[in-house]
């Protein structure tokens, strides 16, 4: 049977790497449309490589699968070559499984992984056909494939056209918010549930801030997929029975819990461009959303027929996660707050999932996937079965990214790589002991030196360290103690190794990354600096790397710097900068986590057309006070918890982690995980032991395959 | 005991290149709990080496690969554990012992290659064409320049033609294969092409891979047998 293609065998031969684009990877689920009610394409606005890496969407496929009455496909973003091709020959953007037009689906589900991926959102939804705005599609069904870029529809290429100019606090009678859309159209039919453009709907850890994009979606999923997704699609199966309005089942779809419909909710802002307030515009829904966490991992829907693609994506391997949520409290880290509480799997549970995954993969590789694996409380009995079961008998790599290094960890490490060729990770993020304790890093000089001593003298003589430059605090010197401790380091390799012993100079790779303040963050009010600022840090490093004496065996490779203003711009923004994000894309914003395809004057020229002040969004002091965009969203910390963080920081004080004493942060609430286990006593916390947390770059980034240092670094040998 | 494994790849299979079908084969070999030899050192791979690489685009009746495993398994139980997990496109068919040794393997032995090509029919070439083909061929030499990793040499192709004929609107082509001696269809359209004053385009013909053979024949000789057909059942 020949299986439909949405391109022609000429485009699929022409463009880099065609695997991309077919949809035939084993154990990819095909159905029979008309046996199935729902049609759902889930979105990692990203290319194949990096979107086929994130565990989360796999999660979510099978899940969505299981239902006899839906069918759940995927796309990505379509790389250049293939964009500029759809472009010029509408083709309109299709899901890779049945290869049938995104725009005739139900549901799109696009996942926000990071801001940088913004604007690919308006590509996926423009190669789609699908109107930029939620409002515009309560009227609208479809648009041309690829016309919103170029502006020739009408009302959309200039700013008068566009969405929010005319939105500001006008209710119509119905309590919804007047949208131009409505000024042009007056007396057009509202659409009815399935007739027009899929429903968008937006997840992810950046969905918890989702003002920025807010007017391009329908509905968020503020939280963990596994929860309310059942009832959400059984709800839009009754509504689009019933034969009611779009407009009618997203105002149903917001009293489901964790969903946010941001049409139905509408911001004031203050003179000072600050926001005043933030209400829904109609009764029956919730003030504040709050997010959906799985109660028990254990009982949560797994993978057990994974996605195994034909070309090397960035996770080729078994990703088996161990746990959720982080126990730490890293005041910079959005993850470890979000993802409150720390939830684990248990052993038995993990063991089968591992056979199971390997089996059904044919992986050569498995990966234990966390926050921070080393806090896994079976972690041992785990690694030993890996290795025991898979690893001596099937040849099974295994994978330990984000391990703290001490004597066992030392051990199987060298069990499963080979030492002289790998080097270890460390991630102390400050370079004083003072920075660190700012950050509640909670990890001495001491710590780092004894753990690198443990490594030089186990045969490691590469070693990793990642910073970050631009903290709360931050001075001169504590820039200049990042060198010093490189330095330490490397004197501490050859005191420690003998010369005979040693295997050539030992190699110590420094590389910083320049701070973005995230919600829900204590490091939510932090103040960010001008890329000139950062590339003044960076080279304060350089300077003192170079003054080394031990100079040849560092290098420093520092990030780039715009970036990390854009990427501030767009983490704590508020409704106002989608239209920014929209003029960027317009003017050839995409891959923008790409550094060849990355352009800065495209977003300086943006921020200009609509008038929003970088200095506002990234520089300003926010006060303790100031209502933020995002705080309408429940996360599970609460405001005063993180304030109080806040003011910790500015002292230097530490805090416990969530095993050490509880800081009632605010998510006993979700009942599950660490908070509940701790409180019944079921598990005690290993009293008096002096743990070393080292943790490598992989442990503090939510995103697979997008490691701080795989894009945008500009390196130079010191 | 080494097994040569022939399948079929079709469909949308013909995009997936070389590099990824090594690591597909890697993974279904797996999946079908074959215990299949690794090789010695810190990084083992499994021994498994292809006859003859397929370029992208094309489809293929017959491609071989040949695996070494540590514990026998029957053929047929090899083909239909491979098959359970294959991608709709990718079907095998036999699996057979060879003899160990190097001159037993696949890629080694091929020396012939047939295909069938179907010109789509945007790109008709109009009538009269099929009757110069068999004409251009009936020459002794047939000399073009053949691209090389670095170099770029003439080589005659004549000889390394083995067998054209027409079936209905199908062209059968019975052609050179293996380390130097390969020839690529499209190298002998172009040159066709390029002798009659014709237009010759990269995606004008749809080719199938029909068969790959070993040439058992002895001074000068030819003797082709298929690769499949050098191995006994495994029962």
């Amino acid at each position: 049977m020949a299986i439909k293609q949405a391109l022609s065998e000429e485009i699929l031969l022409s463009v880099g790497k065609p695997e991309r684009y077919l949809g035939n990877e084993v154990n990819a689920v095909r159905k029979d449309p008309a046996k199935t009610d729902i049609r759902f394409v889930m979105c990692f606005p990203d290319v194949y490589e990096i979107g086929m890496s994130h565990l989360g969407i796999q999660i979510l496929y099978e899940m969505f699968n299981n239902r006899p009455d839906t069918w759940c496909e995927r796309v990505y973003s379509p790389w250049v070559d293939l964009d500029e091709i759809m472009r010029e020959k509408k083709i309109p953007l299709f899901a890779l499984e049945s290869q049938d037009p995104v725009r005739e689906f139900d549901f799109l589900g696009i996942t926000l992984q990071y801001e940088l991926c913004y604007a690919n959102i308006l590509q996926i939804l423009d190669l789609s056909g699908i109107p930029f705005h939620a409002a515009e599609r309560l009227y609208t069904g479809s648009c041309e494939p690829g016309s919103q870029r170029t502006g020739r529809r009408s009302g959309a290429g200039s700013p008068e056209g566009g969405f929010r100019h005319k939105s500001s606090g006008m209710l119509s009678e119905d309590g919804y918010r007047n949208h131009p859309v409505e000024h042009e159209g007056r007396g057009r039919r509202e659409l009815l549930l399935g007739e027009g453009s899929p429903i968008v709907i937006g997840g992810g850890p950046c969905a918890y801030n989702p003002e920025p994009v807010a007017e391009f979606f329908d509905l968020f999923y503020i939280g963990e997929g596994e929860t309310v997704y059942d009832e959400l699609l059984d709800l839009y199966k009754e509504c689009r029975r019933s034969g009611l309005t779009r407009r009618e089942f997203l105002r149903r779809a917001a009293t489901v819990p964790g969903i946010y419909c941001p049409m139905l909710y509408e911001p004031s802002y203050n003179e000072d461009g600050t926001l005043g307030s933030f209400e829904p515009v109609c009764d029956g829904i919730p003030k504040r959303i709050k997010k959906q966490a799985v109660e028990d991992l254990d009982s949560s829907p797994f993978i057990t027929k994974p996605l195994v693609p034909f070309m090397q994506v960035t996770q080729d391997r078994v990703v088996l996660e161990v746990q959720r949520g982080c126990i730490r409290g890293c005041r910079f880290c959005q993850a470890g707050m979000i993802y409150r509480p720390t939830r684990t799997k248990s052993l038995e549970t993990l063991k089968r999932t591992a056979d199971l995954l390997l089996e059904a993969s044919g992986h050569e590789e498995i990966s234990l996937s966390s926050l921070s694996t080393s806090d896994y409380p079976e972690l041992e009995g785990l690694v030993t079965y890996l290795i025991e079961k898979h690893g001596r008998t099937n040849n099974i790599n295994i994978s330990l990214p984000s391990l703290r290094i001490d004597a066992f960890s030392l051990d199987v490490m060298s069990k499963v790589q080979d030492v002289k060729k790998s080097s270890l990770t460390f991630a102390p993020e400050g370079g004083s002991q003072r920075m660190r304790d700012v950050i509640n890093k909670g990890l001495t000089e001491e710590d780092i030196m004894r753990g690198a001593a443990d490594a030089f003298r186990g045969g490691w003589n590469k070693v990793k360290l990642y910073f970050m430059l631009g903290q709360p605090t931050e001075t001169e010197e504590d820039r200049r103690e990042i060198a010093h401790l490189a330095e330490k380091i490397a004197e501490l390799y050859y005191d420690t190794v003998p010369k005979e012993k040693r295997n050539g100079k030992c190699m110590i790779t420094i590389s910083t990354a320049f701070f973005v303040p995230k919600p829900f963050t204590p490091f939510q009010w932090a103040v960010m600096f001008t890329p000139e600022d950062y590339l003044d840090f960076a080279h304060t490093v350089n300077e003192e790397v170079k003054a080394s004496l031990n100079h040849k065996s560092i290098r420093y490779n520092w990030h780039e710097a715009y970036v990390t203003v854009l990427e501030g711009l767009l983490a704590r923004g508020d409704r106002k900068v989608s239209a920014t994000i929209e003029s960027a894309y317009r003017r050839g914003a995409l891959f923008d986590a790409w550094t060849e395809h990355w352009d800065w004057q495209r977003w300086v020229d943006a921020m200009e057309e609509t008038g929003i002040d970088l200095y506002f969004y990234t520089g300003r002091q926010r006060g303790e006070d100031e209502l933020f965009p995002w705080d309408f969203i429940d996360a599970g910390p609460t405001k005063r918890f993180l304030l109080d963080e806040w003011h910790k920081a500015h002292r230097a004080e530490l805090t416990e982690n969530c095993h050490g004493r509880c800081s009632s942060c605010g998510a006993m609430k979700f009942n599950s995980g660490v908070c509940f286990n701790e409180k019944n006593g079921s598990r005690t916390l290993r009293a008096g032991t002096e743990e070393v947390y080292l943790y490598p770059v992989e442990s503090c980034n939510p995103v697979p395959g997008l490691g701080r240092a795989a894009a945008h670094q500009r390196s130079e040998g010191a | 005991m080494r097994v040569r494994i022939k399948y079929s790849k079709q469909g949308l299979m013909k995009f997936i290149g070389h590099l990824d079908m090594m690591r597909y084969f890697q993974k279904a070999l797996r999946r079908a709990g074959i215990d299949v030899t690794y090789t010695e050192g810190m990084s083992p791979h499994m021994s498994m080496s292809f006859a003859l690489p397929l370029g992208v685009g094309m489809t293929s009746d017959s491609e071989y690969v040949d695996v070494d495993l540590n514990t026998p398994v029957p053929g047929s139980l090899i083909v239909e554990r491979l098959n359970s997990s294959a991608p709709e496109g990718v079907h095998f068919t036999q699996a057979r012992e060879i003899p160990e040794g190097k001159a037993h393997k696949g890629m080694n032995l091929a020396a012939r290659a047939d295909y069938t090509l179907t010109m789509r029919p945007e790109y008709a070439w109009g009538e009269g064409w099929k009757d110069e083909l068999m004409k251009w061929l009936e020459q002794p030499h047939i000399t073009v320049m053949k691209k090389g990793k670095k170099t770029e040499k003439e080589v005659d192709i004549r000889p390394l033609i083995y067998e054209a004929k027409f079936s209905g609107d199908k062209l059968v082509l019975g052609l050179g294969a293996g380390l130097d001696r390969n020839v690529r269809p499209e190298l002998v359209m172009k040159a066709f092409a390029d002798a009659s004053g014709r237009s010759f385009q990269p995606f004008m013909f749809l080719i199938n891979r029909d068969e790959v053979y070993a040439d058992l024949g002895q001074d000068g000789a030819h003797r082709f047998t298929a690769l499949i057909d050098l191995g006994k059942e495994i029962i």
